[in-house]
């Protein structure tokens, strides 16, 4: 276990490594000066020259890439002060410390993300168990059919509607907002509630479709046939033998669509309004604000792959045949 | 009476050489014609009514964005032109510069509404909106599919030292958060075109879309194309191929491409709605097209602020997006199933 943590955190590093140098010389191909990005419309030579310093774009490019990745593990100086640790650099249009920036927006993104993914795996996996069980039937119709038309819904459809109906014209809500989960849980439910319903429901009705189509796979296994054979219990072949078989690939697909759940909760950000990392990022690339959008594109990667050695590591929880060693 | 032994060896015959076939076949007395896959999965698929209906859903969408040009002339108006300020169309919004007209402002002169604040006819904007998106997700998805393949195969089948950096380069760009990715680059290779200070021609818009979506838009159908490889080049038939002679070359056109073919066209089915989709977010978010380009996804962004006072303009193009998409899966769902009637659904 340990040693597995270990090997997945250095090829998580690796990766962070190779992503960071790829974004850092793309960005350094554009054909414009920094400094004057930097600097904004009111501009001095002089206030440019002090900028290139400061910034230290007077270096060679592979000099300030290093600069930059040390700034990651130990921090750096600047002319607006010391940047602390994991130093992303400095902002250019708000002179803010990029990571500073990105702390204060990720709580809310935190909080979409990993609400949403309670919510849609419980529902989801939930809802496609009983279409299975229920194979043919009426309901089965039902939850089939609803997962069909909502996964065809869009998150900026959706969402829209929904605010329209819960807030607009009955005003049995607020309009959704953000409060620190430390400061208030009570209202970080509340005020989260409609984005969570929103994004959660298209989620949900993809993942009933995959929960239910690879549970139909599984009961038609040749262990669960002979299971049946046996006598066993229908209650008992169906969870121990094919739910057990069937999360598996669920895990799979899910681990392959984390970017997918990032980006959702970006647009569920956008569509109602939310100051998120989506926000952060779109802003930040507009005003070529490239120390931010980097910092923001590390970040992201970085998220993506810690919730996807948490995703392994529910493998070898789920499957016994994984071992982790 | 045929021992099993000489059932086996005609089988053998008939796997080896193609000829052998429909003489066995004529020997039933029936007048047997053999029939290749394709038009065994076409005879399946016509008779999934969902399938067609859907199909024609599709490409009734193709033909509509295709003729939008024809079709605003016949309609007569066009997605530029800020209506409420013509003459002639006095009243259309009121002192809000919201339409008048009921939901939308709908009427006979715009069917399907007109813009809040500019006056626009929604109709026209949508069919244009659409003929953009569908045009770009085309290529989009076309050279997704064509890279996929190429290094998909490429490393399936030579396997070794060149399978394993393709797989590491893939999984490399399967770490990047993509979303992000394409709002961070989309004015970066912008700028690699155009200097900054410039104005950006749309046609330059849409083709840095289709860059930075292609760049992370391939690795799906490289690692569908690597695994299906993987089984079919330890096949006899290959290795029958190899033992003949056949170069390189052929056996990957002749011998695996065609035993692929199903996947690919089922994953590129799946790939275009998401391909539009993916179009539409980056507008929505405010990094794809911009004004006055009429865009599907700028619709719901546009929608959204306005959706409190005027709910009826986000739903035309809302509703043909959900329709599309919709008819797209299911779409995809029928050609799978017609492919491989095997799948439990």
């Amino acid at each position: 276990m340990l040693q597995f943590l270990i090997r997945r955190l250095t090829g998580a590093v690796a990766i962070m490594f190779l992503i960071a140098a790829f974004t850092f010389f793309l960005f350094y191909t554009i054909p414009q000066d920094f400094a004057e990005l930097a600097c904004g419309k009111t501009c001095t030579k002089e206030n440019i020259a002090v900028i290139r310093e400061n910034l230290g774009l007077d270096k060679p490019i592979t000099a300030q890439f290093w600069e930059f990745m040390g700034g990651i593990v130990n921090g750096r100086d600047f002319a607006v002060g010391h940047c602390p640790a994991p130093c992303l650099g400095v902002s250019f249009s708000s002179n803010e410390f990029v990571w500073d920036s990105i702390m204060d927006r990720f709580p809310l993104t935190l909080s979409l993300t990993v609400g949403g993914l309670v919510i849609f795996l419980t529902l989801g996996l939930g809802a496609g168990l009983l279409a299975a069980w229920k194979r043919g039937t009426i309901i089965d119709k039902v939850v089939s059919g609803a997962s069909m038309l909502l996964s065809s819904f869009q998150i900026y459809f959706l969402g829209p509607i929904v605010l329209g109906i819960m807030v607009y014209s009955t005003g049995w809500m607020e309009n959704p907002s953000y409060v620190p989960f430390t400061e208030d849980p009570a209202g970080w439910v509340v005020g989260l509630l409609i984005p969570w319903a929103v994004m959660a429901t298209i989620f949900t009705a993809q993942y009933t479709r995959m929960a239910r189509s690879t549970m139909i796979e599984q009961l038609q296994e040749e262990h669960v046939r002979t299971a049946r054979a046996k006598g066993m219990k229908q209650r008992y072949v169906f969870f121990r033998y094919a739910w057990r078989g069937s999360l598996t690939p669920i895990v799979t697909i899910l681990g392959m669509d984390l970017s997918g759940l990032l980006a959702g909760a970006v647009v569920t950000e956008f569509t109602f309004d939310l100051p998120g990392i989506g926000r952060l990022a779109v802003n930040s690339s507009l005003d070529k604000d490239l120390p931010l959008t980097m910092g923001v594109m590390l970040f992201g990667a970085f998220f993506i792959l810690i919730l996807n050695i948490l995703v392994d590591l529910a493998y070898a929880y789920i499957d016994p045949r994984v071992r982790l060693a | 009476m045929t021992s099993p032994i000489e059932t086996e060896a005609s089988n053998a015959s008939v796997a080896l050489d193609k000829d052998t076939a429909p003489k066995n076949d004529a020997g039933d007395g029936a007048n047997h014609t053999g029939r290749s896959p394709g038009q065994l999965m076409w005879t399946r698929f016509k008779r999934d009514r969902v399938g067609m209906v859907s199909a024609v859903v599709v490409i009734l969408f193709f033909v509509v964005s295709a003729l939008a040009p024809v079709i605003s002339k016949l309609y007569g108006k066009d997605p530029y032109t800020l209506y409420a300020d013509k003459p002639g169309y006095e009243g259309l919004l009121d002192e809000f510069s919201l339409p008048t007209g009921v939901f939308g402002g709908m009427s006979g002169d715009f069917w399907f509404g007109v813009e809040p604040n500019l006056g626009r006819d929604v109709f026209t904007m949508l069919l244009y909106g659409m003929r953009t998106s569908l045009y770009m997700a085309l290529v989009l998805t076309f050279l997704c599919v064509l890279t996929g393949v190429l290094v998909g195969m490429v490393s399936g089948y030579f396997g070794g030292k060149v399978d394993y950096w393709l797989g590491r380069t893939t999984d490399f760009f399967l770490a990047f958060p993509n979303q992000l990715f394409f709002i961070a680059f989309m004015p970066v290779v912008t700028a690699l075109f155009v200097s900054p200070t410039d104005e950006t021609p749309t046609y330059l818009r849409a083709v840095v879309m289709i860059l930075v979506l292609w760049f992370l838009g391939w690795m799906g159908m490289a690692r569908l194309v690597r695994s299906s490889v993987l089984s079919l080049r330890e096949r006899e038939f290959v290795e029958a191929a190899k033992v003949s002679g056949a170069s390189r070359w052929r056996i990957v056109r002749k011998e695996i491409l065609p035993n692929i073919v199903t996947p690919i066209l089922v994953q590129g089915t799946y790939q275009l709605p998401s391909s539009i989709l993916t179009i539409a977010f980056l507008s929505y978010v405010g990094v794809g097209f911009v004004e006055p380009t009429p865009d599907w996804g700028r619709m719901f962004a546009t929608g959204s602020e306005i959706y409190e006072q005027n709910p009826a303009f986000m739903f035309f193009p809302g509703v043909a997006m959900v329709v599309f998409v919709l008819a797209f899966n299911l779409l995809g769902d029928s050609v799978r199933d017609a492919f491989d009637p095997k799948t439990g659904r």
